[in-house]
């Protein structure tokens, strides 16, 4: 589905991030982007979304290349993603409006999918924002907030999910809840889904597949299978507690 | 605030008054029971409400066109790091010059009538309500533009989602602050070169015919004014940007 070939990028004055970097992600593939701060794994998703571009290369996704944030993909970011001034519901349905606004002109959305009528309440109720349409970013928790980031998102029925570090500024257990709501997501729609964290026990348990990143500039994918994490039960196995060591010691080396 | 509590303050400021007069008992100090049946006879009868209409015309064009020219320039200037960067000095020496030692200036180049009072409360307003919306959207947190740029957005809908109802709370506090300075400005003004407005009214009532509780009732005819313009935009603000206001 995505192919980076020979990616190369850099700052303006600086030393590149990427450099000949090659990487294929197949449709359905779920994988945690994991590395230390400065990485470079926020620049290798802003790429994805269209929102930054690679100074040489080509980055491939479904045999187009990406000159802007493609319809089908969709960002979710850590935080200040949502409209201040708008309610939950008039969030989520951002990029129907916006949309609309265009009309279906192949670019800034899908062609012959112009929304007129939309109904997002089904929605907000599978994700347990029906009881908050009215209220605004600021009166709602982080969890909410990033409910709503993902509804807004899934509304637009995207095969591509981006997310940078969605759930790293909430607590323990809002974190797993909704680390489990994603992965459900991502099953019952068939999403493909690229999660950049900087935390290694998210890694694990988001990412069937890990991408490690190192210190600039990173050239060769470091890629690490992670089979087990379709297993019930896997965030009590001993695999996870390995494949956690594991990663934790791959880090310090790199 | 309670609105209850406003009119008791209301109450207390004519009490004040009242008690002031008697003490002082001079007809340069009227009672407010005088100068408030004045107030109406020259509103229903005279000629008040005609100078009240030319100052409320003459405020209501100023803001009107510093809004619609000054919150364009405020986004523009907001979004463009560029153009930022080349006005952003110009902005800086003319925005804290007190507008109003140009009123002579203005009035010499374009001599009388409704023209020149509207440009002076404009040159206000304007700078006021440039700067408040340039730096509202410059400040817009950059993860919200890449968020809605994500979700198909390109520069129109950026404009229209984003940047507009982003600097309409800018646009109203800009208003709020500045409206009191608008009034006062319009006072002077219209001392100058008119013989309409709430301003002239005053001077003319006050220095001419000596006519005193006629001029408290202007002075109070312009209060209102700016009162009821801070009220209007408050109330605006209220409406428009409900999120600033929730718990």
């Amino acid at each position: 589905m995505i192919t980076l070939e020979k990616l190369n990028f850099s700052y303006a004055n600086t030393a590149p991030v990427f450099e000949t970097f090659n990487w294929q992600v197949q449709r359905g593939e779920r994988w945690a982007l994991l590395g230390p701060s400065g990485c470079g794994k926020t620049t290798l998703l802003y790429i994805l979304a269209g929102l930054r571009f690679p100074t040489s290369g080509e980055l491939l996704i479904d045999g187009e290349k990406i000159t802007r944030p493609r319809p089908h993909s969709g960002l979710i970011l850590q935080e200040y993603g949502l409209l201040p001034w708008a309610t939950v519901q008039e969030n989520v349905e951002l990029g129907l409006r916006v949309r609309g606004f265009y009309g279906a002109d192949g670019i800034h959305a899908p062609r012959g999918e112009t929304p007129v009528n939309f109904d997002v309440l089904p929605l907000l109720k599978d994700l347990r924002l029906d009881t908050l349409t009215d209220k605004y970013p600021s009166q709602i928790s982080g969890g909410q907030r990033q409910r709503t980031a993902i509804a807004r998102t899934l509304i637009l029925n995207p095969d591509l999910l981006l997310m940078d570090e969605p759930f790293s500024s909430l607590d323990a257990l809002t974190r797993a809840d909704l680390q489990n709501l994603t992965l459900k997501l991502c099953d019952e729609k068939n999403l493909t889904l690229i999660m950049v964290t900087h935390a290694i026990e998210e890694a694990a348990i988001m990412g069937n597949k890990i991408l490690l990143l190192g210190n600039p500039p990173n050239t060769e994918p470091l890629i690490i299978d992670n089979p087990n994490a379709e297993k019930e039960g896997y965030r009590d196995s001993q695999a996870y507690t390995e494949l956690c060591q594991d990663l934790r010691q791959r880090m310090e080396k790199a | 605030m309670k609105k209850q509590d406003v009119f008791l303050a209301a109450l207390a400021i004519f009490l004040f008054w009242q008690i002031s007069a008697l003490i002082v008992d001079r007809n340069i100090l009227p009672s407010p029971v005088l100068v408030i049946q004045v107030f109406f006879k020259e509103l229903f009868n005279g000629k008040m409400l005609e100078h009240a209409a030319a100052s409320l015309w003459r405020v209501m064009a100023s803001m009107f066109l510093s809004v619609a020219l000054a919150a364009p320039a405020g986004l523009i200037l907001g979004q463009s790091k560029r153009l930022n960067r080349f006005f952003s000095p110009v902005i800086y020496l003319l925005y804290p010059i007190p507008k109003v030692v140009l009123v002579p200036i203005v009035l010499l180049f374009l001599g009388i009538g409704d023209l020149p009072k509207i440009v002076i409360i404009f040159m206000i307003l304007f700078f006021q309500i440039l700067v408040l919306v340039r730096d509202q959207a410059a400040g817009l947190p950059a993860e919200l533009i890449q968020s809605v740029r994500s979700l198909g957005a390109g520069r129109r809908a950026l404009f229209r989602f984003v940047y507009l109802p982003a600097s309409l709370p800018a646009i109203l506090t800009a208003l709020r602050q500045s409206v009191g300075t608008a009034v006062a400005v319009l006072y002077i003004a219209e001392l100058f070169a008119t013989q309409r407005g709430l301003g002239y009214y005053i001077y003319f009532n006050g220095s001419t015919l000596f006519d005193y509780p006629a001029m408290y009732a202007g002075v109070l005819a312009m209060s209102l004014l700016g009162l009821g313009l801070y009220f209007t935009v408050d109330w605006l603000e209220h409406r428009l940007c409900k999120w600033q206001f929730v718990e």
